[in-house]
């Protein structure tokens, strides 16, 4: 593994997205969303209290939609154009190359994320909010990105067509969050022996997320993340290396 | 004589179609390799498992030594390579992608500025280095792409159909730019197109349905052509009906047909020799006078029909 070919194949994708208006559309609309949906959707001022948990809780749905309209180009734009072939005849692995670009997808949306920090500003400026809570807050968020982000590299590079890796990224995303849903568990819960249960809602994205949103830092919630990208970045090089000729 | 590219017994099937069915064939550094063939063929299949980018079914491909199976790294970085239709990054500019490319071979500093500078430069392309991509004509789009496969000065070169699509001038230009590298690299291109068989190559190879069907020097193609060493004739004043009978009957023809337009006749030697100055001096011996005489030396889309048409045994 040549971490420097990553870095170059991350710096020219992160760059790529910033070469058209893609980039600050998105940025644009993330902010919008994220700040609507905390003032209305999530009664920021009703609750009365100073924390940032209205806008945290809503990311996992925001990062449904928002999410795949990042990473559906990542390769699916690489198989269409044929810049694929000339990519895997340079002197670097499959593994570079898949890592490259999802950190660089990744590190946009952390960059969407930081530029919430108006928020942040005003519960600080209203009330005396715990900045720990906060802080861990926008890890959790981060981290939750990542695994978006990994399940469409990895549905774009099963794809030629942008609007299908978009498609088909939103709806694998909906089921690892709606997986720990109480709707959903509940329909489980009524037949289903509880062990099962515990497993689907233990896939959920939400009961991840949920904990490190309220500050809580548990080890098991990270390393669920973490397994989580890696598995879908490790399906995502086989499934490169298989139909990149395609 | 080193041997850069050595290929042997190289195949892909893809379910039952034999896309390349066994093709064995070496290039030496100094040699510039016209691989041609009908669409389909299986070139680019072929190309595509040089470069690492496809896995073969079966057989070998090693690059300066270096297998492609067991070291595809070190095989990608001692090639240069122009995949069919020039892809490239089409939101990019041609400065930031020969950069981008140079950091991806390992240069850096002063010799990434001098390797983009001087692949631009011969690429000629210095005057669209800030333009996107996708807003360059076919041939800078073309050219970009020969920058990109040139700009670490790898000892091998293999390029898919480089002037594919070019106009006569970019296609003159692309072809110096190749004559120019030659002496020091290892050169696969691919084409269908025969006049650069004399333009560009040294040696030819040339498939069909997936299977090498002659492998030697443009001469030697051509020797292959029924036209060679036939001798085109026109004679002053005597009719063309008259000199074909006459030319018929001499020992060392094989066949005659008349020209065209009353240019003349054609003349087949018996087993391709040479016959122009022997013919010559029969006609002086008639007392006529002669108008026109040249020898020809083979046509190569006639060649390159019969050897790649008839996939019979006999063909080799």
């Amino acid at each position: 593994m040549n971490m420097l070919n990553i870095w170059f194949i991350m710096k020219r994708e992160f760059g790529g997205y910033f070469a058209t208006p893609v980039a600050y559309v998105f940025i644009i609309i993330f902010l919008l969303l994220a700040g609507f949906s905390t003032f209305y959707v999530g009664n920021f001022f009703a609750r009365g209290e100073a924390d940032l948990y209205p806008f945290f809780s809503l990311h996992p749905w925001l990062y449904i939609l928002l999410i795949p309209a990042i990473s559906m180009r990542l390769w699916a734009e690489e198989r269409k154009s044929g810049s694929i072939e000339l990519l895997m005849t340079l002197p670097v692995s499959v593994f570079e190359a898949v890592l490259g670009k999802f950190f660089a997808a990744w590190a946009f949306t952390g960059l969407a994320l930081i530029l919430n920090f108006p928020l942040w500003i005003t519960v600080n400026y209203l009330g005396n909010p715990d900045n720990g809570v906060i802080f861990t807050g926008f890890i959790g968020s981060f981290l939750m990105a990542g695994g978006f982000l990994a399940i469409g590299s990895c549905v774009s590079a099963s794809t030629k067509n942008q609007v299908i890796a978009f498609v088909l990224s939103l709806i694998v995303s909906l089921i690892f969050v709606l997986a720990g849903y109480g709707i959903v568990l509940d329909f489980f819960s009524s037949w289903a022996p509880q062990p099962l249960v515990d497993a689907i809602s233990s896939f959920s994205f939400l009961t991840h997320f949920d904990a490190i949103s309220k500050g809580v830092i548990d080890l098991r919630d990270i390393l669920y993340f973490a397994a989580l990208i890696t598995i879908w970045l490790f399906a995502n090089a086989l499934i490169v290396n298989a139909r990149k000729a395609d | 004589m080193t041997l850069r590219v050595e290929i042997e017994d190289l195949a892909k099937h893809f379910g039952e179609i034999r896309a390349v069915d066994g093709v064995t064939f070496s290039v030496s550094k100094g040699e510039v390799l016209g691989f041609l063939g009908p669409n389909g063929a299986g070139k680019s299949t072929t190309m595509k498992m040089i470069t690492g980018f496809l896995a073969p079914t079966r057989g070998t491909v090693r690059v300066c030594g270096y297998d492609v199976l067991t070291d595809p790294i070190s095989v990608k970085a001692n090639l240069g390579y122009l995949p069919e239709g020039a892809p490239a990054y089409a939101d990019m500019t041609p400065d930031s992608f020969l950069k981008f490319i140079a950091d991806i071979r390992g240069l850096s500093g002063a010799d990434k500025k001098r390797a983009v500078a001087s692949a631009a430069e011969r690429a000629r392309i210095l005057n669209v280095m800030y333009q996107p991509i996708e807003t360059l004509s076919k041939g800078y789009k073309r050219r970009v792409g020969l920058a990109q496969a040139i700009l670490h000065n790898p000892p091998v070169l293999i390029m898919d159909e480089p002037t594919d699509g070019l106009d006569p001038n970019q296609k003159h230009e692309v072809r110096t730019l190749i004559n120019e590298m030659a002496e020091d690299k290892a050169i696969i291109i691919s084409t269908h197109i025969l006049e650069e068989v004399n333009a560009l190559c040294t040696r030819n190879v040339v498939i069909a349905s997936g299977k090498v069907v002659f492998d030697g020097t443009p001469a030697e193609l051509e020797q292959k052509s029924r036209y060679h060493n036939a001798v085109v004739l026109s004679v002053n004043e005597v009719d063309n009906t008259k000199l074909l009978q006459y030319v018929a009957e001499l020992d060392f023809v094989a066949e005659t047909e008349l020209l065209m337009a009353g240019n003349g006749i054609r003349v087949f030697p018996k087993d391709s020799a040479y016959i122009t100055i022997a013919l010559s001096e029969k006609i002086r011996e008639q007392g006529w006078e002669i108008a026109s005489l040249y020898a020809e030396s083979g046509r190569l889309d006639e060649v390159f029909r019969s050897i790649t048409l008839p996939r019979t045994a006999g063909v080799k």
